[in-house]
């Protein structure tokens, strides 16, 4: 079997669901003859024709109104933002009408879409589009919102959303798009969207983190393994909902915990994950809650931009102080 | 110097009206504009304004919540109820109330609506449960119904979807992004403005620099009419031939119907502060529903002996709504957990305990 990397997957989750489930559409700027700006939709317009792999007109609110209309008549959209800081405009159709469409209506109509878009930063790319910005709709109520990190996640997480009654905003790590290749079987297993993974055991101390900072984070635990620090890494992956009792277990076992993440500080998820750290698993821990973030400024345009995200060096001093602390 | 050019577009916009406002006919009448059908139009209009006095005492005596009367419109909206079928998508505004009465929605339901309660937009008519609910933030119901629009393209279904906005909502961006794209798709829906010329208390004059409303669907690539939305029978005539257009797959049309707000923007605005006096005692002289009424006196159909009982029997029925409607049991206060998800989800539970509990 062949390897993919994360961008394929979404690929091959896309033409899997597409090939199986007629009201599966996918809309969004360039996705259809030239396969999008990274290629996620590459091959989908041949297979699937003009009809269901919609070349749009340039403007984020309506391929938003358009994706929320389209799912209320049973329609399955996947709507792609060709990058997260051009999601903005949408943001109006997002909060106001996808969140609650299930909600106003007490339920007779429904909206199961997925708004995906590449996210975060470390590609070098012009301003506006290295933004972390999930913290915003994980705000929201009646959304969910997915951010995996590895090829394997990434084709059976879409494929949940994709599959999912409710919106989806699905943010996809550009800077890993393309970083690792792994084995994902076409086999339309969809992984569950209420749950976190443990995607390295430990004793020692708890990484919390998402999106492309699993690979500085998973660096920094191998780091620590040399010196004979036993990290357990959690791959958040389903921010909203979050779950809290797989983070809450493992804070439980090791008494220690970093939370990782690109997106600013101050009140980014790591804040909510360390404040139900604090009001629900207090008396395990032994050392304070430490989050490694993004400072809280503008993303710096790319010439600066490896100082501003949390690098290795700056995950394993968040963890010496956290293990230090007596 | 002046460089030569040469023309590359041409475009002009059409004024549609049949009964004028000295209630005199202007041209002949569609196939549609029996005595009897012109009757029951009559009924609705006069149905309209009777439920939205209502209302207004209702908001006024603290039984209902903030409402936005369609007085002076109430042509716009039967019109355009009159001209769906079943089979067609609305997708309203939130000032619609005459088009959910034709459609057959349950006058209750709506007023439970304002009255601040989510199953006013739960519609029981079996043929409106996909159309869509009111929406408050302007103009984007003009891309849900574009999106509806391609559903049903999409689906080679017969079917069209009929969206509406006011003057105020052809300024916003949802509005010129629904007009490119259901031009560039070609998509059934048909777009409906009531130019009322008051967007709370901005006047048409300063909303928009374009001679008419109705041109900007030119900018869409596709036909913009304007209509007199005071004559009843034009709007119905206008949008009934748009929605069949539109189903035999001939794309979208915009329709400006010109009429006038003769009351508040809504029972929490004033509009005397900015509404000049004359420009309503005017626009009062050419009101749809007395332009009818004087129309089917003149017919004989109507008379004083006709209208009393009219608005007896108009009453009964506004009594019994307003009875169902404050007799509606209310909502449990969980019931805010109840639709957010299709399940509701495990980081939930906590909260919708403590509600449930008495908190």
């Amino acid at each position: 079997m062949s390897q993919i990397t994360l961008i394929e997957a979404i690929n091959q989750a896309l033409a899997y669901e597409m090939a199986k489930d007629d009201s599966v559409v996918v809309l969004g700027e360039d996705i259809g003859v030239n396969g999008g700006v990274f290629r996620a939709t590459v091959g989908l317009h041949e297979k699937f024709g003009s009809e269901r792999v919609l070349d749009t007109p340039l403007a984020e609110s309506m391929i938003a109104g358009l994706a929320i209309g389209m799912a209320a008549q049973g329609l399955k959209p996947v709507a792609e933002f060709q990058f997260e800081g051009f999601i903005y405009p949408a943001v109006d159709h997002i909060v106001n009408h996808a969140a609650r469409l299930r909600n106003r209506t007490r339920g007779r109509l429904h909206c199961p879409v997925v708004f995906r878009a590449p996210w975060g930063g470390g590609i070098h790319a012009p301003e506006h589009h290295s933004d972390s910005n999930e913290v915003l709709f994980a705000h929201t109520p009646g959304l969910r919102v997915v951010i995996p990190s590895s090829p394997a996640r990434a084709y059976g997480l879409l494929l949940a959303a994709i599959r999912d009654p409710d919106p989806v905003v699905f943010f996809e790590p550009k800077r890993i798009y393309r970083f690792v290749k792994q084995e994902v079987p076409d086999n339309g297993e969809a992984l569950p969207l209420d749950k976190c993974f443990i995607i390295r055991e430990g004793s020692d101390i708890t990484l919390v983190t998402w999106g492309a900072m699993i690979k500085e984070t998973m660096e920094a635990a191998d780091q620590l393994a040399k010196q004979g620090v036993s990290a357990e890494v959690i791959d958040v992956a389903s921010i909203k909902p979050l779950d809290m009792d797989t983070i809450l277990h493992s804070v439980e076992k090791t008494g220690r915990c970093v939370i990782i993440h690109e997106a600013p500080l101050t009140c980014g998820v790591g804040a909510e994950i360390s404040a139900q750290l604090g009001e629900r698993g207090l008396l395990s821990l032994l050392a304070p809650i430490k989050r490694v973030a993004g400072y809280d400024t503008v993303m710096p345009y790319y010439k600066l931009e490896k100082y501003y995200m949390p690098s290795t060096a700056r995950i394993l001093k968040g963890i010496q102080q956290t293990m230090e602390h007596a | 110097m002046k460089a030569k050019t040469t023309t590359v577009a041409n475009f002009s916009i059409q004024y549609l009206q049949f009964l004028n406002e000295n209630s005199k006919p202007t041209q002949e009448f569609p196939s549609f504009a029996t005595p009897e059908n012109l009757l029951a139009l009559y009924r609705d209009l006069s149905m309209v304004r009777v439920l939205d006095n209502k209302a207004v005492n209702l908001q006024r005596t603290g039984k209902m919540g903030t409402y936005p009367s369609a007085r002076g419109q109430e042509a716009v909206g039967v019109g355009m109820g009159s001209a769906m079928e079943k089979t067609d998508i609305f997708c309203p505004y939130y000032r619609d109330q005459a088009t959910l009465l034709v459609r057959g929605m349950n006058m209750a339901e709506y007023f439970s609506y304002w009255g601040g309660d989510e199953r006013g937009s739960d519609y029981k008519t079996p043929h409106m449960k996909h159309d869509f609910p009111n929406c408050v933030p302007i103009a984007g119901q003009l891309l849900h119904a574009a999106g509806i629009a391609y559903a049903l393209k999409y689906r080679k279904e017969k079917r069209a979807v009929l969206t509406i906005c006011g003057d105020g909502g052809t300024s916003k961006g949802d509005f010129y992004e629904a007009i490119n794209v259901a031009g560039a798709w070609q998509l059934p829906v048909v777009f409906v403005v009531n130019n009322n010329q008051w967007a709370i208390s901005v006047p048409r004059s300063i909303q928009t620099g374009s001679q008419t409303i109705a041109q900007k669907a030119i900018a869409g690539g596709f036909e913009g009419l304007q209509v007199d939305g005071n004559d009843v029978i034009a709007v119905k005539y206008a949008v009934a031939e748009a929605l069949q257009k539109a189903r035999d797959g001939g794309g979208p049309t915009l329709i400006e119907a010109v009429t006038f707000r003769l009351a508040d923007h809504t029972t929490a605005d004033d509009a005397k502060r900015y509404v000049p006096a004359d420009a309503i005692k005017t626009a009062w002289e050419v009101e749809p529903i007395a332009r009818l009424g004087y129309y089917l006196e003149a017919q004989g159909l109507w008379s004083k002996e006709k209208e009393a009982e009219l608005q007896k029997e108009l009453s009964e029925k506004i009594d019994a709504i307003v009875q169902e409607y404050v007799n509606m049991p209310p909502q449990k206060p969980t019931a805010m957990f109840d639709y957010l998800y299709e399940k509701l989800p495990h980081d939930l539970k906590s909260q919708y305990e403590e509600l449930a509990g008495g908190a």
